[in-house]
């Protein structure tokens, strides 16, 4: 018997149907054209990486769908609904949550702080209440401290609860990132850079935590990443940006094989 | 000693004892989502007897084995139970074994049955499954990342459970009827030596043994139900396994199992234990950290610490013993007690700790007195996985620091002439499982079990172990050579963090040294030496120089032994990788395997023989998923300096007995 058969085998996740899509997305900042006419969609259920050198776009499309940006032309479709642009606090009660590739945490405050104001837009009590830790107020954050300690247990950081964020190594804290999107439950996990500035180990540990979000919660994934094997390994189908504009669009193998990608990334012979 | 009769003699008959007696009161805590949780000994049972109905459903017969692998969870513990209800014996694993380490095991007792706490665990095990083609079931405690595994072998506790639960109900005194046909004498568990040579063997213990060693310790130290213990170290170690285990099921008090392996000094501040049981490296690690903070406070701190501590070094220990002090002393004593032992007690999580205890490996003077002088009742003792660990323990008010203290109540311990141990005692094993062969050589016909350990008895009948008896050598002039007394001696240096010593019949005694990296790389980094890691660490000269100021301690105390002065260390590389239990080099409870070191690095041994110079070296390494590797290195054989003999033997030998050697460096 062959022992590469008996290695675990992966039943394939049901990917879903869109759940996003960009049409003819196309944005400018006075004359620079960042984006020019993208389109693409994600499916649910779906690790969907976007690629590119320096300077594609990738940041920009994010932000678009983030609603930090307006696009001048084309239309966003989140779960059946069809606008022009996003507004930021829409996006984020609408199950859209995102890591930042320089990271946006409070540098002064616990791990356990940080993931529980992620959890901020779900908190129902009034402030007074919430204040004073009364009533209503007091079950319902027992009902979120528990959610957060769930994410705590899934990122495996017990050991720094109660540990200033300040104080971590940057792998941590990009951990504790992540943590916080995920603990506002999202659908639709946005991760500008997960891997920048790690190590091998740290990588390989990100790279597990994200396939494991994807597997468990069934979370759609839409990332942004530098290290090719990284993004070859994780993702399902790959969106290559040149200059704004949408070069090749598809499985990992595809994309590796298109004449288009190796120009872009090696450049070309004149 | 003869566990009194009409007592329960068998573990699943104390937890229904501990469950009538005791029902309401907690059993077993974990530490979960932040909150410790809790099960009553009402729970517990009621656990065990789902688990218990569920695995014999699942076809777990009597006499059968099944393996049990993870960290300390209280499924796994309840597994334990469950197994022994049924008469089926546990063997528990190392959770940081290697995939291949574990296919002898379960070839060797045919397992056909595991229950592991995890993905890393399952997917060990279906890596051996073709090797292991018994193995029929594999239950998980913690379904992450599993879900999607299609493996016909694998399926959840959470399941087996579940089917438990329903065939209880429908058949009731099942579960009753199946302990009380247990016996004392029925194997109780069965744990693998690790041992430094060959394959591992299993040694199968009876509840008889691990009751009466859990009542003896009982007795001892007057344990009570009401005593805390933190559940911490793996549960194939046999300290483990008696501590948190056996005795827990005997007494009848609280085991915590903790979060993380990250979280234990929180957990044990948390949870102030009052009974205690360490290794000397995890009481070591404590102590560097201690050591490493206090080194950071302000200079008020640092001189209080410093002062306070030398008292407590010279006083500390009398006044624990109950010795006479003298007035000032006490005073004195009491207001650091205020202001720094208190404190230190605290934020180590020993306030509450009535008794501790330490064995494993020989553990350093100036480490074993720095807990005792806080006022920590910290206690060695002397036993082994064949005797349930029931050997020789402390007193207390008598502890000395170079003995294990007088044997204990029931046990019979003679020295032979060759210097080696041999005990006869309850607690002592039935048998290495399926090996006769092994089991008549270590127990001989009537009875007496041969340790392997060298040993004597000092004049108030306190037993002294110096090392391993097969382990005694002599150097190629004649001199005694004990390699194990040389390799602690050097452990003893926070520096140090593994030694292996060279010498049987070779012209001096030599070394290959690990040095520390928290605390040698703390201490660069104060000295602003930049290092890139272990390798580039090691290879500072200043590093070495500090290597070779221990040593070279080592010599000069050696040289005031007439005994031992011959077997200085007269040279000494500094290890350019770290000795690892995945490369084979060390066993998983972290003892060196110096035959298997002497031939892996016979090019280092032999450039260490024939004097100081470099030396090129080449070693395979294994990474933790189980691929391999090469590191390849220069390193500097360096020479240290050696001593006049200050006794009266090396007079009477007519020359001396060591010589001068300068450094070439």
């Amino acid at each position: 018997m062959n022992l590469r058969e008996l290695e675990p085998q992966r039943a394939r996740r049901e990917l879903g149907a869109p759940i996003l899509a960009l049409e003819g997305i196309s944005l400018a900042f006075g004359g620079v054209k960042a984006l020019a006419e993208v389109s693409f969609d994600v499916r649910e259920h779906e690790i969907r990486a976007i690629i590119g050198p320096n300077g594609a776009g990738k940041s920009s499309l994010l932000n678009v769908i983030n609603g930090v940006y307006r696009p001048q032309q084309g239309r966003i479709t989140f779960r059946g609904e069809a606008r022009a642009h996003m507004e930021p606090h829409h996006v984020a009660a609408m199950g859209i949550a995102r890591t930042f590739q320089s990271l946006a945490l409070f540098k002064g405050m616990t791990v356990l702080e940080n993931i529980l104001a992620g959890r901020n837009l779900m908190m129902r009590s009034n402030l007074f209440l919430q204040a004073l830790r009364i009533g209503p107020a007091l079950a319902e954050e027992i009902r979120h401290r528990r959610r957060v300690e769930e994410v705590i247990d899934f990122l495996e950081i017990q050991h720094v609860r109660k540990t200033v964020v300040g104080r971590l190594p940057y792998g941590l804290q990009k951990r504790v990132d992540l943590g916080r999107a995920l603990a506002a439950e999202p659908k639709v996990l946005l991760l500008d850079e997960p891997m920048a500035g790690m190590n091998i180990e740290e990588k390989q540990d990100m790279s597990r935590f994200i396939l494991d979000v994807n597997d468990e919660f069934g979370t759609t994934i839409v990332l942004i990443e530098h290290d090719m094997g990284v993004v070859m390994d994780l993702s399902d189908r790959v969106v290559v940006l040149d200059y704004g504009r949408k070069i090749a669009d598809g499985t990992p193998a595809e994309v590796r094989s298109s004449q288009a990608v190796v120009d872009a990334y090696l450049g070309v012979k004149h | 000693m003869q566990v009194e009769t009409g007592k329960p003699d068998t573990f699943p008959k104390l937890l229904l004892h501990h469950a009538r007696e005791r029902g309401e009161s907690p059993a077993i805590r974990e530490k979960e989502y932040g909150i410790w949780q809790a099960w009553t000994w009402g729970a517990m049972r009621r656990e065990v007897e789902w688990l218990a109905a569920g695995l014999a459903a699942a076809g777990l017969a009597r006499g059968a084995h099944i393996a049990v692998i993870g960290a300390n969870r209280p499924r796994l513990y309840w597994t334990l139970v469950a197994a022994q209800s049924l008469g089926a014996i546990p063997v528990p694993f190392y959770e940081d074994a290697i995939a291949q380490e574990m296919v002898y095991v379960f070839q060797d007792a045919a397992i056909e049955f595991a229950v592991v706490e995890d993905q890393e665990q399952a997917d060990k095990l279906l890596e051996i499954v073709p090797q292991c083609p018994s193995l029929a079931r594999i239950w998980y405690d913690d379904p992450r990342g599993l879900r999607h595994y299609t493996q016909p072998q694998l399926a959840s506790y959470e399941s087996l459970r579940e089917m438990g639960r329903r065939r209880a109900s429908e058949l009731p005194g099942f579960f009753e009827s199946q302990v009380a046909s247990g016996e004392g004498s029925d194997p109780a568990i069965m744990m693998y030596t690790s041992g430094t040579t060959g394959h591992p063997k299993g040694v199968v213990l009876s509840h008889h043994n691990l009751v009466s060693s859990s009542v003896a310790y009982a007795e001892l130290e007057g344990l009570r139900d009401d005593e805390e213990v933190l559940a911490y170290l793996p549960m194939a170690w046999i300290g483990q396994n008696l501590f948190s285990y056996a005795q827990w099921m005997t007494v009848g008090f609280r085991i915590n199992c903790i979060e993380s392996a990250e979280t234990v000094l929180t957990d044990m501040r948390e949870i102030g234990p009052t009974y205690y049981f360490a290794p000397p490296r995890v009481l070591e690690a404590l102590l560097t950290q201690v050591t490493i903070r206090m080194e950071d406070a302000s200079r008020v701190k640092r001189l209080l610490f410093r002062y306070f501590m030398e008292l407590a070094r010279r006083v500390g220990g009398e006044l624990l013993d109950g010795r006479c002090v003298k007035a000032s002393d006490r005073a004195l004593y009491a207001l650091g007690n205020l202001l720094v032992y208190g404190p230190l007690r605290n934020a180590l999580g020993m306030t509450r700790i009535r008794v501790a205890y330490t064995a494993g490996e020989a553990i350093g003077p100036d480490l074993f007195v720095f807990y005792r002088s806080l006022g920590i009742n910290l206690k060695q003792l002397y036993g082994s996985t064949e005797t349930s660990v029931m050997v020789c323990v402390q007193p207390n008010g008598g502890v000395k620091p170079d003995t294990v203290g007088p044997p204990m109540k029931g046990v019979e311990v003679r020295i032979l002439e060759s210097g080696e141990i041999v005990l006869r005692c309850p607690g002592l094993f039935r048998e290495y499982y399926k090996n006769e062969e092994a089991t008549r050589e270590a127990k001989d016909a009537e009875g007496w079990f041969h340790t392997g350990d060298a040993g004597f008895f000092d004049a108030t009948g306190h037993l002294r172990i110096i090392d391993r008896a097969h382990d005694v050598g002599k150097l190629a002039d004649g001199t005694l050579f004990a390699p194990k007394y040389l390799e602690n001696k050097l452990k003893f240096f926070p520096h140090v963090k593994e030694a292996v010593a060279f010498g049987d019949a070779r012209p001096h005694a030599t070394a290959m040294i690990n040095i520390d990296v928290q605390a040698v790389g703390d201490w660069a980094e104060r000295r602003g030496i930049p290092y890139s890691g272990y390798t580039d660490l090691a290879s500072k000269p200043q590093v070495i120089e500090l290597v070779r100021g221990c040593v070279e301690k080592v010599n000069a105390d050696l040289a005031r032994d007439p005994k031992l002065a011959g077997s200085q260390i007269h040279r000494f590389v500094i290890l350019h990788k770290e000795l690892d239990a995945d490369d084979g080099e060390l066993t998983r409870t972290r003892k060196v395997r110096r035959g298997f070191i002497a031939e892996k690095y016979a090019a280092i041994v032999q450039a260490l023989d024939s004097g100081a110079g470099r030396c090129a070296v080449e070693a395979q390494v294994r990474f933790e998923d189980g691929r391999t590797g090469t590191v390849r290195a220069e390193l500097a054989v360096v020479a240290a300096k050696t001593f006049e003999a200050s006794g009266p033997a090396a007079a009477a030998r007519g020359a001396p007995a060591t010589r001068q050697e300068q450094v070439a460096a």
